[in-house]
């Protein structure tokens, strides 16, 4: 370039002083309203849930009142959402990486049946019973684990088999008769911890609803400000770029797949709490219920997109319709009916922001 | 190897067939949805033994999960094959079940449906299963005696699912008739104007939906003091829900079914009253009639005004009122199932 403007220069130099000068750069064409908040919503995607969240709470505490709004009410939708939202907090692990994870309530339904077993029925200290829960989540999630990364199968096919397998199981363990409350509580009281909490204002928060919490918050924190979490993110977006990047990619996701697992066996121990006896008929339908929360909060099922905490503003947006649709009178069919609704529009939001980077 | 198993185990069959009709001895079948449920289990057991006494040579088979038709299609047609003189059955899908019992009847088997009935029911030539609409009057009636005057009442109704099967609005609608409240249309929950109802919700007769479903009701009224559970789980959940917010000894619970942990809940006190059913008896009374059909060819009669045989219904409290028998929870548990 030194020779620019050279008077002994040829001719299409002369041309070159005259040439555009910028190097590549983004469009910065004014924007319309829509488009910002495209963008905005593409660089914040945990924003759309948080919105729906406001709007929702808003909205129903317009038309079904005070009921809705009191603190007590609130606290209840906390307790309500707990379970699945634990459950989502594993889900979104798994979504994460592109994967789907069908088996999660199964996981989770079969580590409590476990726990309460040992516990109540043939006496083994609670504590020791808990730790065979967590070490049996955490072994069915890497076996979740182990046929996604070594045996190759689709997460989706490895989840509806295992999904399967675990029911079975605990069907086979409990004889399909719940353990009931009263003998938990003579012989295993800490297994319903979570069950327990305190007054607030009204409000009646149990420990269950804080575990909740702060299980997505720790998560958050892995998948944020750790290598593990970033590499989660990185093998969930593109896992052949993140394999020539270096990283391990079979590795983190068995790690995810285990982690999954054990977040299920803790979502055990509050389910006990949360319904009281161990019931091996509940929660059939975790898992969906799972995967709407994950949805529902705007975290991608293509992988590698949205925020943990998403899940959270997601099970609440469910536990806040159900309990808003609920108390204006709706009948049972229109709030599933809602619910669907709920999850075909997040998803079309979804699509319409991932358009941004096309 | 396998071929060779199998070819051993036909040849078993045969010759336990052959032997059977050497010895003129009765065989008869015994299919249910699953091996898993304590209900079917009870079944099974109450069918064996009366089988064993009667000296029929009973096969039993059963689905894997409940809604496996393909199992109990296979199973149905072994005992055609097999040639047994009737088969009892619980249908995992009342009307997918109909053209191979149709078949089974037409090779002269004597087919009853237990528990389930076939969608019509005249498919199989009996039905012998609870009068759930009964079950459901009994613990309704219990409830208004218990109560007295019932013009404060306060009744949350724990109804199972959305889609309102036939067992789910027969006690429902069952309870509020025994209760006294004007039912509209029998056959659909929820259409009752009755002032004295707080709400329903669904509990898919589990103690995770149970809970839940009273947490929401006391949400539209905390008064509540009537609870109707669908059955006995769902019955646990919903006393948690009170429990949590100090209202159990507000509201009374009925609910229905008979299991041993929910009789075993009303010897502790938190189900007021409940209708037990009896498996184990529609078992036997179904292996006494293949033997009686096999005898002389008679076919089991309907209960009267019924199109089932009502193999009966007992309610079970603690706290018996006037007009309405009841046995002792004490009493209930050597009868209870699972």
């Amino acid at each position: 370039m030194s020779e620019t403007g050279s008077p002994k220069g040829q001719e299409f130099e002369h041309m070159l002083g005259q040439s555009d000068k910028r190097v590549a750069q983004f469009d910065d064409r004014p924007k319309g309203l829509v488009e910002k908040l495209q963008h905005m919503l593409h660089g914040n995607p945990t924003l759309v849930p948080v919105i729906v969240l406001v709007a929702a709470i808003v909205v129903f505490g317009l038309v079904a009142g005070d009921r809705f709004f009191s603190p007590f009410n609130l606290s209840l939708i906390l307790q309500q959402v707990s379970i699945i939202g634990i459950l989502a907090a594993a889900q979104s692990l798994i979504v994460l990486t592109a994967g789907i994870d069908l088996s999660v309530a199964a996981i989770m339904v079969l580590m409590s049946v476990i726990a309460g077993n040992l516990a109540v029925y043939m006496g083994v200290p609670p504590v020791l019973a808990l730790a065979v829960a967590f070490a049996g989540g955490t072994g069915a999630g890497l076996m979740n684990g182990f046929l996604v990364t070594k045996v190759k199968l689709p997460p989706f096919i490895t989840t509806l088999g295992t999904w399967s397998i675990f029911y079975a199981l605990n069907l086979w363990l409990s004889g399909a008769q719940s353990i009931r409350s009263q003998d938990i509580d003579k012989n295993a009281p800490l297994l319903k911890f979570w069950g327990e909490g305190f007054a607030f204002f009204g409000a009646k928060v149990t420990y269950g609803s804080l575990l909740m919490i702060a299980v997505f918050l720790g998560l958050w924190y892995m998948l944020n400000k750790t290598a593990w979490g970033r590499h989660v993110y990185a093998v969930g977006d593109d896992k052949e770029a993140a394999e020539l990047a270096g990283i391990q990619a079979d590795r983190v996701l068995l790690s995810v797949y285990g982690m999954a697992g054990l977040v299920c066996a803790i979502a055990a121990w509050a389910a006990i709490g949360r319904v009281g006896s161990i019931s091996p008929q509940s929660f059939y339908e975790g898992n969906l219920q799972s995967i709407t929360a994950v949805v529902v909060g705007g975290i991608s099922l293509f992988g590698g997109r949205g925020s943990i905490l998403g899940a959270l503003f997601g099970a609440l947006i469910v536990g806040v319709f159900q309990s808003g649709l609920r108390l204006a009178n709706v009948d049972v069919l229109w709030q599933v009916f809602a619910i669907g609704w709920l999850i075909i529009i997040a998803v079309a939001i979804d699509q319409w922001i991932r358009k941004v980077s096309k | 190897m396998m071929r060779k198993a199998a070819l051993l185990g036909a040849s078993v069959l045969a010759f336990t067939a052959l032997a059977g009709a050497a010895s003129a001895e009765v065989s008869a079948c015994l299919i249910t949805k699953t091996d898993t449920n304590p209900f079917f289990v009870k079944m099974k057991e109450g069918a064996t033994a009366k089988a064993e006494e009667m000296g029929i040579q009973l096969s039993t088979y059963a689905g894997k999960i409940d809604g496996d038709v393909e199992t109990q299609i296979a199973a149905v047609e072994s005992c055609i094959a097999g040639g047994a003189k009737g088969i009892l059955i619980t249908p995992s899908d009342s009307r997918a079940l109909a053209p191979v019992v149709g078949q089974a009847r037409d090779a002269g088997l004597l087919v009853i449906a237990l528990d389930t009935p076939f969608e019509p029911a005249d498919t199989a030539d009996a039905t012998f299963a609870t009068d759930n609409f009964l079950a459901g009057e009994l613990i309704g009636k219990w409830a208004a005696a218990k109560m007295g005057d019932t013009s404060g009442a306060k009744i949350a109704l724990l109804d199972l699912n959305p889609s309102e099967v036939s067992v789910d609005y027969l006690r429902d609608q069952g309870f509020l008739t025994g209760f006294g409240v004007d039912v509209k249309d029998p056959k659909d929950i929820g259409d009752e104007d009755d002032p004295r109802i707080v709400g329903n919700d669904v509990t898919n007769g589990n103690e995770e939906g149970g809970r839940t479903a009273m947490e929401n009701l006391l949400q539209k009224d905390s008064g509540v003091n009537v609870v109707y559970t669908i059955n006995e789980p769902a019955a646990a959940g919903a006393y948690e829900a009170l429990k949590a917010v100090g209202l159990e000894s507000q509201a009374m619970i009925v609910s229905v079914d008979g299991g041993c942990p929910g009789v075993q809940n009303v010897a502790d006190g938190v189900i007021g009253a409940t209708s037990m059913q009896f498996p184990l008896l529609m078992a036997s009374k179904g292996v006494e009639a293949i033997a009686a059909f096999a005898a002389d060819g008679t076919k089991p009669q309907n209960s009267e005004g019924l199109d089932f045989f009502n193999t009966g219904v007992t309610l079970v409290t603690d706290e018996p009122v006037e007009g309405v028998p009841s046995i002792t929870s004490e009493e209930a548990l050597h009868q209870c199932w699972g």
